[in-house]
């Protein structure tokens, strides 16, 4: 077979999921143009009139704009330093248990949470952390009054990055997990005859070992900093947390979708996805720096 | 590793058994009080005495369910939409990614295609443009809606590319002298080879599927196109702990057989789950390593 006819082959194959993007991801990049419009449903995004930056003035006036963004930093933040932390000492505690089978039923068992979604999550939390609630409970038994957790701006931002750690530390830790099976064993051996301790190799062989894992793990995760977490926040919270628990997604999930102001909530989203955008390139460079990685 | 049994070793081999079999707990302690409370009497879960087994055993709860006509709508939605979802992307997914695992000098526009792909992944139109598209593509209440828009996952792309590309250059070389064309290859000497990654991407394909509410709430304006998830959302929104502080709602919240209920339900929407996960479990790890990086 010539080359030619191969590739008119590779194209004609490519077509179906080329065409899928082009209708779901390509084409709704252009309705970002909406931001810049006056909405008018019957004329449709393309007929309606030009406003220019107005959106983004009332967007960039709004003092709520601010807490939204503070809050999805905060949140995200605080998220991806605890899953981080949380993973590494977690495979770091796996990797020294000896005993085959203890180590597979904590693994299997401790990555579960992972594969279900925020809805049942959010239903099983609601439940527990309820007046009723199994920790109200445990905790009256030990004489601490009830505590209205997620009706609670003091708490509920500390029960979303503990409830998402909770449900990930365990697949975060495969990566640390599979470093930690590249380390060399020549150098444990090495380091015995020397008459290290555990805590020696530790710290002189296994943490300097995993330093460009968590290099690339850190770098990559600044792209998530504006991903709050959606799904989670939309089905925990409620009207009296979303002075600390609203982020941007769900602020234009709101906006957009159940009060129809279209035009506010896609410029939002724009100002997202160019930040998001940015901060992808950024961090998949650095990485490519400090790490080698890429994607493909 | 060679490890010398002093006695602060071992109390330190013991304390870390401890501390991950208390994780370990800890990662099934909701799962477990859900299944209990779904399990117990109503009136005893409403006191909020149940915590690890059932108190005043009983199957009302998920008698309950049985004649919850929506229920079952909505789990029929959710089975339709994951056959069609794993059917679609799966096929997608393949005829995608062996072109884009070509060579450059045997397919000139390899990295054209792969960039126009990347960029698709790292920029988003955004929930408004995106909804609009859907609307205006007349999908709304379509089933259509919930399987199309993420068929061509880059990500699965992305890793089924790189599981091709390890597979051993001489048997692609070795086909095309036996004058294999691009169909026979991908058919009969790559998708034989390539099980591990397959059923990594139906698995999280399925999951995915699976476990998604949102497109179901936003997409599908009546209630019976909603799909499982979705329909188990709008009994968790209700569960709100606020509306507990307002008079009319204390009837409702505090009338039990609400609770039961629902956690009953929230354990029959996760159990399918539970019971393809040691399936995926298997494979899983493959898949990470492959792709490096989660989303």
């Amino acid at each position: 077979m010539n080359n030619k006819v191969e590739r008119s082959h590779y194209h004609l194959m490519l077509l179906p999921g080329i065409l899928l993007l082009l209708i779901f991801s390509i084409y709704p990049m252009f309705g970002v143009i909406l931001a810049f419009k006056q909405f008018n449903p019957v004329a449709g995004i393309w007929g309606s009139p030009w406003i220019g930056f107005e959106h983004f003035r009332s967007v960039f006036n709004n003092p709520l704009s601010f807490q939204v963004v503070y809050n999805t930093l905060f949140i995200a933040t605080a998220k991806i330093i605890a899953n981080n932390v949380a993973s590494l000492v977690f495979a770091l505690l796996l990797n020294e248990v000896r005993i085959r089978w203890f180590k597979r039923t904590v693994q299997t068992v401790v990555y579960l949470p992972y594969f279900l979604s925020w809805v049942i999550l959010a239903g099983m939390f609601k439940d527990m952390f309820s007046n009723e609630g199994l920790i109200n409970k445990t905790l009256g038994l030990m004489g601490v009054d009830a505590i209205t957790f997620l009706g609670s701006n003091a708490w509920f931002p500390a029960i979303l990055v503990g409830t998402d750690t909770w449900k990930d530390f365990g697949f975060g830790a495969i990566i640390y997990l599979a470093a930690l099976t590249n380390i060399n064993p020549n150098l444990y051996e090495a380091s015995a005859i020397d008459g290290a301790n555990r805590w020696q190799n530790l710290k002189y062989i296994t943490l300097p070992s995993l330093t460009t894992t968590i290099i690339l793990l850190a770098t990559l995760s600044m792209q998530g900093v504006l991903n709050a977490g959606f799904e989670q926040v939309l089905n925990m919270y409620n009207v009296v947390v979303y002075e600390s628990g609203d982020i941007i997604d769900t602020y234009v999930y709101r906006l957009g979708l159940s009060q129809a102001q279209y035009e506010i909530a896609t410029a939002i989203g724009l100002f997202k996805s160019v930040v998001s955008f940015i901060l992808i390139g950024v961090s998949s460079y650095l990485a490519y720096r400090f790490a080698n990685y890429r994607i493909f | 590793m060679i490890q010398n049994k002093t006695l602060s070793s071992k109390m330190a081999d013991i304390a870390i058994l401890l501390i991950l079999a208390l994780l370990a707990l800890g990662s099934v302690t909701p799962i477990i009080n859900t299944l209990a409370v779904s399990l117990s009497d109503s009136s005893k879960a409403a006191a909020g005495i149940v915590s690890f087994w059932p108190i005043g055993f009983t199957l009302d709860s998920y008698a309950n369910i049985l004649s919850d006509q929506k229920f079952f709508d909505a789990a029929w939605v959710s089975v339709k939409r994951v056959v069609l979802g794993v059917i679609v992307s799966l096929s997608v997914i393949t005829l995608m990614a062996f072109p884009l695992s070509r060579e450059v000098r045997q397919f000139p526009l390899r990295n054209v295609y792969m960039w126009f792909c990347i960029f698709t992944m790292m920029f988003h139109g955004g929930l408004i443009p995106t909804f609009l598209t859907i609307r205006d593509l007349g999908l709304i209440d379509s089933i259509w809606a919930l399987v199309l828009p993420g068929a061509a996952s880059v990500f699965n792309v992305v890793l089924m590319v790189n599981f091709f590309r390890n597979l051993p250059k001489e048997m692609d070389e070795s086909a095309s002298i036996d004058g294999a064309g691009p169909w026979y290859k991908l058919f009969v000497i790559y998708l034989p080879l390539s099980v591990p990654i397959l059923a990594t991407i139906v698995l999280f394909t399925m999951v995915g599927h699976w476990n998604s509410f949102f497109d179901g709430l936003i997409y599908m304006n009546k209630e019976e196109n909603y799909p499982l998830q979705t329909y188990v959302q709008q009994l968790v929104v209700q569960i709100d702990p606020t509306k507990e502080y307002r008079e009319e709602d204390i009837e409702l919240l505090r009338s039990v057989s609400q609770r039961t209920v629902n956690a009953a339900k929230i354990f029959v929407t996760l159990l399918p789950i539970m019971l393809v996960y040691p399936f995926l479990q298997r494979y899983f790890m493959t898949g990470i390593m492959l792709g490096s990086v989660k989303e």
